[in-house]
């Protein structure tokens, strides 16, 4: 197992091993820094932050697999921002409708980079930047002359973003989950597979992998109650992944999206519908986005002019890809979203940490997003020469 | 699979076109062609370039609409005007880029578009099926959950052929089959595509190696500009059938031919 795992590193299949990796350098180099950094309260704080980019790039892992790019989720993310706080604070309507009001305007948008892109053969690139510009006017525009609407501290929603926590024994059990279920699934489609004559991965792999992962998980979720504990955001944000994970990987949808992203004109020869996939990663993109504009709205308890700008665009791509989603299309999975977003947060958290200016964090974070592209591009090379897509 | 029900007998006529013609503008790339098809029959179709064998494998593959002409598939009449309708009635082709994607792995290939309940992929039933149809074509393939993209170009070309082989075709049509292969590579194919005829299909196989064409067809059919131009056995020498395709010597000699080797009754080789 541990020679097939180096054999695959090799040959450019990377996985998780970048983030991985990164992950434990920037521990270190943050907790030598400023020891504040790997406090429980601080690391509960970086959840609470992974959770509201973390969905984004959600949406960016869909599109990336296809090989397209969505540059206007910060923007669709701010837009979504504006109309919570517009249409909940300052019109006074109830939260649920205004929140049905941001989800629909990303699919519309969504809806419009498919139709661009089937259409008229709009590459996703352009519409998306043209897309950023105006969906930032939008923005500004709905929120007029103020230009920032505080949310109320009291709601339910912000609560949401800044201070509900699982209780503790409740996140120590669902802490035992994926471990379970890793087992249950794991029996179940071993016995399948023996009783049909299939070759199934050995008992005992899958025991170690379960177990390594229950004792991993319990320990990170007992040393974040030694804080405030598991924010019900993050849980939010998991939850998504999960799902999205369940249908990228054992849906014909899912198996469709990796189909166009690899081989575009094989996958239509196949019958399936090209277009139709494109329109549902473009609009599952914005609309998550749009979820996401809303969490961070919640985070920050309003809806501004700065929401979505800055660096939220390049930090929701820059997560899927360092995860291990390429930018070539036909590679990814919802994880990367969910490890990637803990690094990039864990930078960003650090250097905020060591009261850097925003100049020297930007480059930073910009140095960081090209060494994964480059990652990327490299283990690509790697994996074509030695015959793994 | 193999023989189950619906599968005509061997022998029994399964695709018969007459007078197909197919115009573009004023440019006629068919002309009255007549072509006919057997259960278990191996057919070539050759011509040089420009002699209209893709327009025709593209008729049949209902990604072009013939001008005129009719097309009967067992004995009923029929309308190809879509690539799903040629396939929903059994005429399965494999293109010569193959449109395989080489991120996916051999299973996911093979089932692609048609994947087994599509809510909770069953990827344990898709796997056996993908191992039993190999097992069939004898097909040599190290994994079924490789990417496509660490076989072989023969690998490749058996996972093609294995794939427009699951939906139970009645005809299955090669665009060059072994153009981009190896010596070693080619004997595979060729092996496969006999293994397919046993199983009761007709074949269709369009090249340009005379070799290959007379190692596996039962009837080769010549086509030139547009229309066709003889029908030979495998056993005609080179000299006859590059004759035939290049139309350098007297078609007279082709007629000739055809009847001091007795070759099938229902020769449909008129002089260009």
């Amino acid at each position: 197992m541990v020679k097939a795992f180096f054999d695959r590193v090799r040959s450019g299949d990377l996985g998780m091993l970048p983030v991985f990796v990164g992950l434990i350098v920037i521990s270190t180099v943050f907790s030598l820094l400023n020891p504040i950094f790997l406090a429980p309260n601080n690391l509960v704080n970086l959840l609470f932050d992974c959770a509201t980019v973390g969905v984004i790039s959600l949406g960016i892992v869909c599109v990336l697999i296809l090989g397209e790019i969505d540059l206007s989720v910060g923007s669709m993310s701010g837009l979504a921002s504006a109309i919570l706080g517009v249409f909940w604070v300052n019109s006074g309507w109830p939260i649920a409708l205004a929140i049905v009001v941001a989800l629909m305007a990303g699919m519309a948008v969504g809806t419009l980079y498919a139709v661009l892109f089937n259409r008229l053969g709009m590459p996703s690139f352009v519409a998306t930047l043209a897309g950023l510009l105006a969906l930032l006017g939008l923005q500004l525009y709905i929120l007029g002359p103020s230009g920032s609407i505080n949310l109320p501290y009291a709601s339910p929603l912000v609560r949401f973003g800044q201070i509900l926590v699982m209780p503790h024994w409740f996140s120590q059990l669902l802490a035992l989950v994926p471990g379970l279920v890793m087992i249950v699934i794991g029996l179940r489609s071993r016995q399948k597979r023996l009783s049909v004559n299939l070759s199934a991965q050995p008992l005992g792999a899958l025991v170690v992998k379960a177990v390594a992962l229950t004792v991993a998980l319990e320990f990170a979720v007992y040393y974040l109650n030694l804080g405030r504990g598991i924010p019900w955001m993050f849980g939010l944000f998991v939850g998504i992944a999960v799902i999205l994970n369940y249908g990228l990987t054992r849906t014909q949808w899912g198996r469709s999206m990796f189909a166009v992203g690899g081989n575009r004109e094989a996958a239509r020869r196949a019958g399936i519908n090209v277009r139709r996939i494109y329109l549902s990663a473009f609009m599952l993109c914005s609309t998550l986005a749009t979820i996401g504009g809303m969490l961070s709205a919640s985070r920050l308890a309003s809806s501004s002019q700065q929401a979505g700008t800055g660096d939220v665009n390049l930090n929701a791509i820059a997560a899927a890809v360092i995860g291990g989603t390429s930018l070539f299309g036909g590679r990814g999975s919802a994880y990367s979203a969910v490890l990637g977003i803990l690094v990039i947060q864990a930078i960003s958290n650090g250097l905020t940490l060591l009261n850097l200016s925003s100049s020297l964090r930007y480059m930073i974070t910009g140095a960081v997003l090209a060494i994964a592209v480059i990652v990327d591009s490299l283990a690509r090379r790697s994996r074509v020469s030695h015959g793994r897509a | 699979m193999g023989t189950v029900n619906g599968m005509p007998a061997k022998g029994q006529t399964i695709l018969r076109l007459s007078k197909i013609s197919k115009n573009f503008g004023a440019v006629s790339a068919l002309t009255d062609i007549d072509l006919e098809v057997k259960a278990g029959e191996v057919v070539a179709l050759v011509g040089d370039n420009g002699a209209g064998k893709s327009t025709l494998v593209k008729v049949l593959a209902g990604v072009h609409r013939p001008s005129s002409g009719s097309i009967e598939f067992c004995g009923r009449s029929v309308e190809l005007d879509s690539p799903g309708a040629a396939l929903e009635l059994g005429i399965a082709t494999v293109f010569q880029d193959l449109a395989l994607c080489e991120n996916l792995d051999v299973v996911a290939n093979l089932f692609l578009g048609h994947e087994i309940s599509p809510w909770g992929l069953d990827e344990i039933a898709m796997e056996v099926r993908a191992w039993t149809l190999l097992r069939e074509l004898a097909a040599r393939i190290p994994s079924v959950r490789e990417p496509i993209a660490s076989l072989s170009g023969g690998q490749r070309q058996t996972v093609a052929i294995a794939r427009s082989l699951l939906l139970d075709p009645k005809i299955i049509m090669l665009d060059e089959p072994t153009a981009a292969l190896g010596v070693a590579q080619t004997a595979e194919v060729l092996n496969l595509i006999e293994r397919v005829r046993e199983r009761g299909l007709g074949v269709i196989i369009i090249s340009h190696n005379m070799e290959d064409v007379r190692a596996v067809a039962d009837r080769i059919v010549v086509l030139r500009l547009g229309r066709n131009n003889g029908v030979f056995t495998p056993d005609a020498s080179n000299q006859e059938l590059v004759a035939s395709i290049t139309g350098a010597t007297e078609n007279s000699v082709s007629r000739r031919i055809e009847r001091k080797t007795g070759a099938a009754p229902e020769t449909t080789g008129r002089p260009a």
